[in-house]
């Protein structure tokens, strides 16, 4: 009885550290100065989204967040930002380059 | 700059009022005298399935995924209709040994896990949805590292697996109504292999789907080029 | 306090926060990332409300999965018509929100 007691602390210890770092990872994603960093930060953030459906019994949630947030969603707006980000520092025209290295 | 600071102190009083709000509400909350979890229990012997999530997800509350797959469907016919016309081939990169050997290791496996996904889905965690963003992804991952894969253009056989999970779904439901069932009540007999057959079309098209999303996004050519063909 | 309620809690803290950078943010791609956020909030409310300590709930986490699904397609669109709107107008943001 104590040790089920005692894994229930430490069980609802991580799901406290665990809260608190979603928080604070989603705050750089949203605040953070670069767009990369931040969309670096909302892939990690969708990981422990992932890591966080497990804690809710919800393993079905935790194989889709991990496949969608963390893979699909990086992908897209990584692509995404490096197009934005090769056009908006310089927009003209020798910036097809950048793209065509970038793919 | 006033602007800019009205505009942070409106945003921050707003989103502070709801997020006091939601957390009060949270806890005065009543108790639900309907128990979800004991209703799902009782009638999993009819579903077909023996998990509980697929059960809700493709028999209970089946509409809610076929809605779905239209929301997805519609996301990739604008998808298709803002894409770049006509799309050149992306250049042959050259070979990177590492990376090319990697891929082609890795996207058999991928499929695999998909398959496996989707089979598991029946009787434990797993499903459509699963394996279809895992064949997704691998799509993606192929196009990334330079490998040919078929893009989702307006060829036929592109569109034919773009509507073909919603097509199948909507036959299907179609047919118990047909049968004199409401609709999307599948006879408790042939439950297992009809979701069996919805979740594989589902499969497929939600992974081309998401595929086509990521592949058909607009390559960002400078405005006076000519692939403003199709404006106006 | 148990797990489920403590991940609402934590929901709300994230809806929050995200909607807050998702008024003041003008860049269209940050926009997006704290909608998703928030959409992140959203479902960790409904589906640890929901259980809040009586175990698994199969219908409310049927529905998130939905709404995952949803979620990363709406995303995507939304990609697509941002990068549409950059080839056109060179900019990351919407008129009203340059200054």
């Amino acid at each position: 009885m104590d040790g089920e007691a005692n894994g229930m602390t430490i069980s609802l210890a991580f799901d406290w550290v665990l809260g608190v770092v979603l928080v604070a990872t989603a705050a750089g994603a949203l605040f953070s100065k670069t767009l990369f960093r931040g969309v670096v930060l909302f892939v990690v953030f969708g990981l422990l989204m992932a890591l966080a459906w497990v804690r809710l019994q919800a393993p079905d949630l935790a194989l889709a967040e991990a496949a969608i947030g963390a893979g699909l969603t990086g992908a897209l707006l990584l692509d995404a930002i490096g197009h934005l980000k090769s056009r908006s520092v310089t927009p003209s025209h020798n910036d097809d380059d950048a793209v065509k290295g970038s793919t | 700059m006033r602007r800019r600071v009205a505009r942070h102190a409106v945003a921050g009083v707003a989103s502070v009022a709801v997020g006091i709000a939601l957390w009060q509400a949270i806890g005065v909350r009543s108790i639900p005298t309907v128990s979800l979890p004991a209703l799902v229990r009782e009638a999993m012997p009819a579903s077909g399935v023996s998990h509980d999530i697929t059960a809700v997800l493709l028999n209970f509350r089946s509409y809610d995924t076929l809605l779905e797959i239209a929301v997805l469907l519609a996301a990739a016919v604008v998808a298709l209709a803002l894409r770049d016309t006509p799309r050149e081939r992306m250049p042959a990169s050259q070979p990177y040994l590492i990376l090319d050997t990697f891929v082609w290791r890795i996207t058999p496996l991928l499929v695999l896990v998909a398959a496996y996904l989707l089979w598991a889905g029946s009787t434990r965690p797993g499903g459509a949805f699963q394996a279809g963003s895992v064949l997704a992804g691998a799509a993606v991952l192929l196009r990334l590292s330079g490998l040919a894969v078929l893009s989702v253009d307006d060829r036929l056989a592109s569109r034919v697996v773009v509507v073909f999970g919603l097509s199948v779904f909507l036959l299907v439901a179609a047919g118990t109504l047909l049968a004199g069932q409401p609709l999307l009540a599948y006879p408790p007999a042939w439950a297992g292999a009809l979701i069996l057959m919805i979740e594989a079309a589902l499969t497929l098209s939600i992974a081309v789907v998401l595929f086509s999303l990521f592949d058909n996004a607009p390559q960002s050519r400078p405005a006076a080029a000519p692939a403003q063909r199709g404006e106006a | 306090m148990n797990a489920d309620r403590l991940y609402a809690y934590v929901g709300v803290v994230l809806f929050a926060m995200a909607m807050y950078a998702f008024l003041t943010h003008t860049h269209l791609l940050r926009r997006l990332l704290a909608f998703n956020v928030m959409g992140g909030g959203t479902f960790l409310i409904l589906v640890g409300l929901a259980q809040d300590g009586r175990g698994p709930d199969p219908v409310p986490q049927a529905l998130v999965l939905t709404g995952i699904v949803v979620a990363v397609s709406a995303t995507a669109l939304a990609i697509i018509l941002l990068r549409r709107w950059f080839a056109l107008s060179r900019s990351t943001a919407l008129p009203e929100d340059q200054s």
